[in-house]
């Protein structure tokens, strides 16, 4: 983190020449003039936007929602931008590293991975500009325990045994989702609901590289999917297609769905000192998950369910909103409908009913826009969202627009659930 | 201050329960548009549930909000932009002087024209384009169509404020009239020739989005520097608006022009009829296209030369593009501008007083801004590696319009005989078997997701949903 201080840094505001129509509703919005054009580009002062996002709504095209990470002393003029035919990438750890600025601040962004924390850079910055991103909490809840990351690098993995391996999706569905359970046998290997750990794949890429750690939250809760053994659960869908659906075949992923119990693999890990459940007795959890989604979602109900099962917990809600294409490839989709519903209230949005109309999780949590409501009042209230990038702008936007009619204007509200912890995001 | 009130019958942001007679005379002129959106808005839309953007209010955090809704239950209202009470008209005679809220006397009927051939443009293009859902492209097409529509329909919600409020008993007259005006209609038709065109297919459609629409742009952003400031503070907001309905048309056109280089590099071909055979519209038919509606459209600014241009300039009416941001003395007296004419068969340049050319100055401005936009669409060719590229035809080509009307020329400006044009009229313009070629692709395809085979997925979706959302829910 300190380096950061080495080089100032802005979150450059761009506006992307291939996708911008020219109609002039951003330089007519902008209420302090950042915007400018000539006949071919409009382009963004940097030194003059201040981020406020007034531009960003009104423009029909989703051209002006591009930012770049950049050394103050090296932002795009005007005169460069009024040039470009297409935006510039984004500069590499290198090219910024040279400019003196860090971005590995966080170990675990050194490891690629599927689950990833959120844009870590951005949220560090003073002036982040709003997107959903931005409003992701880096500091866990104050109630939360204290987490272990990084025990098994990826230079010094360890060793974990298969222990169990279940479909808990309907079996013949093309989403199939694995359960997995590893068993750390005397290794320590303590976890927390909402960390995650590493796998490495055997065997070398296409490059001949070794293969990287693929990172998977864990699913089961901090006393193990067995309590009181050294075992930890994950929920891994076997990847056949990329998001365009052409055939693919993710390496990591089928090779967890198709381990036997007793085979061994590589862990690394643990991940994530902010997606963290609180331990408070009467602090609510919102969580919005799709898919594998779900994993810190099952972990922190679970955790819950045995606490209450003991007696130790009272008071606190928990609230469910869980997407998938319908309910065959929900997973966890049988154990969920036996939770009582006094313990938590589930809210299931499925998009390829047949014979129904598409629903997902933000269109949920507009219908029970009054109970969320609630919820965003009372200070003791986190939320928990997980799943596939695409669902994070539209969550974000619904608790927002939720806020809003409630008469708790976001602009306040959303730094205050980021700065004490309260909004966790996790998209991939 | 700029929270629209959605309590009332008519949404607004113009305190109108403070005006119970103007607020009954639109209450009684709302089943009219009601029974018009019934009887000729989007075909057998009733019951579809859309993706639509609605204001709150009219600043940047409140006029942009999405959400599934019933067409036939838009909030249509009226919403002013912000109005500053120290405002000052900053051209033409009055310049210095207040801006008006209200009507001056000697201006009424020229004001009221303005309002009134703005307000026809507004529900006719709902009218050209109430078939088109039947064979939309994709469900993420069907939505960007039916936002355009009730955003039209909002825009004359606008205009028909205006003429209530200020115009009297002719206002409300004129105002019933724009509903009973209809697009192509024989007898009464719209008052502009481009909206009584047909928009019988999807690429008609982006073109009159991209061009017809910036013709709205650069009439709405004339307007806007009015004198008269409700008129202004009207269009201000309308701009707003009308940018998306630039975003299908541009966008689309884009699309269309993608899938067809796919096609063209899948195939290795630039064969008209193998291209034609894979299902893509081949790059000449889309030129022809596109040297139809710009033509059309230039049309719309009016004559060259026009002393009804030059009084709405000096009287305060309606300034230029962008008049704020020019530096001249905003007079314009004594100033010229070159039109172009015909001497012994040839175009000529000629000098005009300016004041008289204010319509061919606006018509120039748009033709910067088509220019610059086809530009880009040929940036999607030249990615392709594909040499040929689009280009508007001369500015004289096909006008209907002005000292230019009726005038032969080919695209490039050469003027050509009688008998020439007829010859290589289907080389410039689009043919009944272009038409009839373009018509043959327009299936409808409304899965989440999935595209016409003749039109490329867009980059991304609409409010940074993903492009497969579920835009309209067919209940």
């Amino acid at each position: 983190m300190n380096a950061m201080t080495e080089a100032a840094v802005i979150r450059q505001h761009l506006i992307d020449p291939e996708i911008c129509i020219r109609c002039n509703t951003c330089e007519a919005t902008c209420p302090i003039g950042a915007i400018t054009h000539d006949d071919r580009n409009y382009v963004v002062k940097a030194d003059v936007c201040n981020g406020c996002m007034a531009c960003i709504s009104p423009c029909p095209t989703g051209s002006i929602d591009n930012w770049r990470t950049m050394p103050a002393t090296r932002a795009y003029p005007v005169e460069e931008q009024l040039l470009w035919d297409e935006l510039p990438p984004e500069l590499t750890p290198e090219q910024l590293a040279e400019a003196g600025v860090a971005t590995d601040a966080q170990a675990e962004a050194a490891v690629p991975v599927l689950a990833q924390a959120p844009a870590a850079a951005a949220a560090t910055l003073a002036e982040a500009p709003f997107n959903s991103a931005a409003y992701g909490a880096t500091t866990p809840p104050w109630s939360a325990a204290h987490a272990y990351t990084n025990l098994y690098p990826p230079k010094k993995p360890t060793t974990a045994t298969v222990v169990g391996n279940i479909n808990c999706t309907e079996s013949g569905f093309a989403s199939e989702t694995h359960h997995v359970v590893l068993d750390f046998g005397s290794m320590p290997f303590p976890v927390l609901e909402g960390q995650s750990i590493g796998i490495i794949p055997p065997g070398v890429d296409a490059n001949g590289k070794p293969h990287v750690a693929r990172q998977y939250s864990v699913a089961s809760p901090r006393n193990g999917e067995r309590p009181g053994y050294n075992n930890v659960a994950l929920t891994v869908k076997r990847v056949t297609e990329d998001h365009q659906g052409r055939p693919v075949r993710g390496v990591a992923s089928n090779y967890v769905c198709d381990l036997k119990v007793g085979d061994t693999v590589q862990v690394v890990g643990p991940f994530g000192h902010s997606f963290l459940m609180p331990n408070h007795p009467r602090s609510h959890i919102v969580m919005i998950c799709t898919g594998t989604g779900s994993a810190p979602m099952r972990a922190m109900t679970e955790w819950r369910r045995r606490l209450r099962k003991s007696g130790r917990f009272e008071g606190g809600k928990l609230m469910l909103f869980f997407g998938a294409r319908t309910p065959q490839e929900l997973p966890y989709f049988g154990p969920l409908q036996t939770l009582p519903k006094d313990f938590i209230d589930i809210n299931l949005a499925f998009s390829r009913q047949p014979d129904q109309p598409r629903r997902y999780v933000q269109d949920l949590m507009r219908e029970r826009a009054a109970d969320l409501a609630a919820l965003l009042k009372d200070s003791h209230t986190h939320f928990y969202v997980c799943g596939l990038k695409s669902m994070e702008e539209g969550v974000v936007l619904a608790l927002r627009d939720v806020a809003e009619q409630a008469g708790l204007p976001w602009d306040t509200l959303g730094p205050v659930l980021k700065a004490e912890g309260r909004l966790h995001l996790e998209t991939y | 201050m700029s929270t629209i009130d959605y309590a009332q019958k008519i949404p607004n942001n113009v305190n109108l329960s403070d005006d119970r007679t103007l607020q009954r005379a639109l209450e009684g002129w709302q089943p009219n548009f009601i029974q018009w959106w019934d009887d000729v808005g989007p075909e057998g839309s009733t019951d579809f549930e859309v993706y639509l953007r609605t204001a709150v209010s009219v600043d940047p955090q409140g006029w942009a909000q999405f959400g599934h809704v019933k067409m036939r239950d838009y909030r249509w209202g009226i919403f002013l932009n912000p109005g500053d009470a120290n405002r000052q008209i900053h051209f033409g005679d009055h310049k210095g002087e207040k801006a008006w809220t209200d009507v001056p006397g000697e201006h009424r009927a020229n004001l009221r024209r303005i309002i009134v051939t703005q307000g026809d443009t507004e529900p006719a293009s709902v009218e050209q384009q109430r078939h088109l859902g039947l064979t939309a492209p994709s469900m993420y097409d069907l939505r960007n169509l039916f936002q355009i529509n009730v955003e039209e329909g909002r825009h004359l919600w606008a205009m028909v404020y205006l003429l209530h409020k200020h115009f009297g008993r002719d206002g409300r007259e004129e105002a019933e009239a724009l509903l009973q005006r209809q697009s192509g209609d024989e007898n009464n038709p719209r008052i502009l020739g481009a909206f009584n065109e047909k928009t019988p297919d999807w690429l008609s459609f982006f073109m009159f989005t991209y061009f017809t629409d910036r013709d709205g742009k650069f009439q709405l952003a004339a307007l806007s520097e009015s004198a008269f400031d409700p008129l202004a503070r009207t269009t201000k907001f309308m701009l707003t608006e009308e940018a998306h309905h630039m975003f299908v048309g541009e966008s689309g056109v884009s699309r269309v022009i993608a899938r067809t280089c796919q096609v063209m590099n899948e195939l290795k071909t630039d064969d008209v009829q193998k291209v034609r055979a894979a299902g893509a519209i081949d790059l000449p038919t889309i030129q022809r296209y596109l040297n139809f509606h710009y033509s059309v459209t230039i049309d719309l600014f009016g004559a060259d030369q026009s002393s009804n241009a030059a009084t709405f300039y000096s009287s305060g009416l309606k300034g230029r593009y962008e008049e704020g941001k020019r530096d001249d003395d905003h007079l314009l007296k004594g100033q010229s501008y070159r039109v172009l004419e015909v001497q012994n068969g040839q175009l000529v340049d000629k000098e005009v007083p300016m004041l008289n050319a204010l319509n061919e100055v606006l018509r120039d401005d748009f033709i910067k801004d088509s220019v610059a936009g086809v530009n880009r669409w040929n940036k999607v060719i030249e990615k392709a590696g594909i040499p040929l590229r689009l280009s508007v035809p001369h500015k004289a080509f096909n006008r209907q319009i002005g000292a230019l009307a009726g005038l032969k020329l080919s695209p490039e400006g050469q003027v050509v005989s009688e008998a020439e044009w007829q010859a290589r009229q289907a080389e410039w313009l689009p043919t009944a078997e272009d038409r009839a070629f373009v018509a043959s692709l327009m299936g409808r395809v409304v899965e989440p997701g999935k595209f016409a085979n003749w039109i490329s997925p867009p980059v991304m979706g609409i409010n940074r949903q993903p492009v497969d959302f579920e835009y309209v829910r067919f209940n």
